[in-house]
């Protein structure tokens, strides 16, 4: 496996869904070739960090007038 | 594939919690010292109790699954639409929709998952009622070649760590935002919502090859922001 084949194979190799030969190959390939391996290390750490954001608490304007629509909605009609 | 892509990045350390002020640049907070739960843990046991309640008509199990999912809800749809006033008119719309049709779920996947699905549709109808010509969720066509990283760097080992986290917070909403919309939903419902491949192609009308070609150009152009980001701030 060349470079390009391990930009193609990236997302299936992170994602664990690669076949054992094609990911045997790939590994291959990156235990020879560093900057290959950056651009493995560095796309999983673009996840993780996306991945390890938790949404900020919701305004306290935005929070007030959704739970005054779902009251409303509550009091006209029950499940 | 939603459990096994929670394992696989739940044993990030993460960074230090911090109080931001809320509103645009703000849909992202990094999380505290531990490590991100995994979604069976965020969903908590007691998800389906609140459902089976919220279907019996107890108005205020209803209410704690709003509370509990609203800010997760506000942030994707945020991120869908770019939008402030259209992010909350999708989130209430959604909210209100799940309410109207609870009964209608059948609990084949947990609530939060169909809770996203019903935004995602919430949200796209939004974009494309409100900027038809502007938006188009195509996939832009691009070579093989655009694919390829170029000035490869290290970033260290803990990124999150070596920079200002209301910084790293805001980059993580500006990087997003310009991510064209055709990757952007896509890594979304994939990598923070946990999608399955499968499920986001059930829920866009793509190919499960579409979806991974998305997902593939998304995850290299992220990469490719947060690098430019890191290594401008170094040099700085």
């Amino acid at each position: 496996m060349n470079c390009r084949g391990v930009v193609r194979e990236l997302s299936d190799y992170l994602d664990s869904e690669l076949d054992a030969h094609a990911r045997e190959e790939l590994e291959r390939h990156l235990a020879n070739c560093i900057d290959c391996r950056l651009v493995v290390d560095t796309t999983r750490k673009t996840i993780q960090i996306f991945c390890n954001s938790e949404p900020v608490p919701l305004p306290e304007d935005v929070r007030a007038r959704l739970h005054k629509a779902l009251e409303k909605r509550l009091r006209q009609q029950p499940t | 594939m939603g459990n096994q892509s929670s394992q696989r990045y739940a044993t990030l350390s993460g960074a230090r919690q911090l109080c931001l002020p809320v509103g645009w640049h703000t849909a992202y907070r990094l999380s505290s010292a531990h490590p991100k739960p995994a979604a069976s843990a965020i969903a908590k046991d007691d998800e389906g109790v609140l459902v089976a309640s919220a279907k019996a008509g107890d108005a205020s199990a209803f209410e704690e699954l709003v509370n509990r999912y609203e800010g997760k809800i506000f942030r994707l749809a945020m991120n869908i639409t770019q939008n402030r006033e259209d992010a909350e008119d999708v989130m209430q719309d959604a909210f209100l929709k799940a309410f109207a049709h609870l009964r209608e779920f059948q609990g084949d996947s947990r609530f939060y998952t169909w809770l996203v699905r019903i935004s995602v549709n919430e949200a796209l109808m939004k974009l494309r009622k409100r900027r038809p010509n502007q938006i188009s969720l195509d996939e832009p066509v691009e070579s093989e070649e655009d694919l390829l990283p170029r000035e490869i760097k290290d970033w260290g080992p803990t990124p999150e760590q070596q920079f200002a986290q209301s910084e790293l917070h805001t980059v993580l909403s500006n990087v997003i935002s310009q991510l064209n919309p055709a990757f952007r939903i896509v890594f979304l419902l994939r990598d923070i919502e946990e999608l399955s491949t499968e499920e986001t192609a059930q829920l866009l009308g793509l190919s499960v090859p579409a979806v991974k070609s998305r997902l593939l150009r998304a995850r290299l152009k992220l990469r490719q922001k947060l690098d430019n980001y890191f290594q401008r701030s170094r040099s700085n």
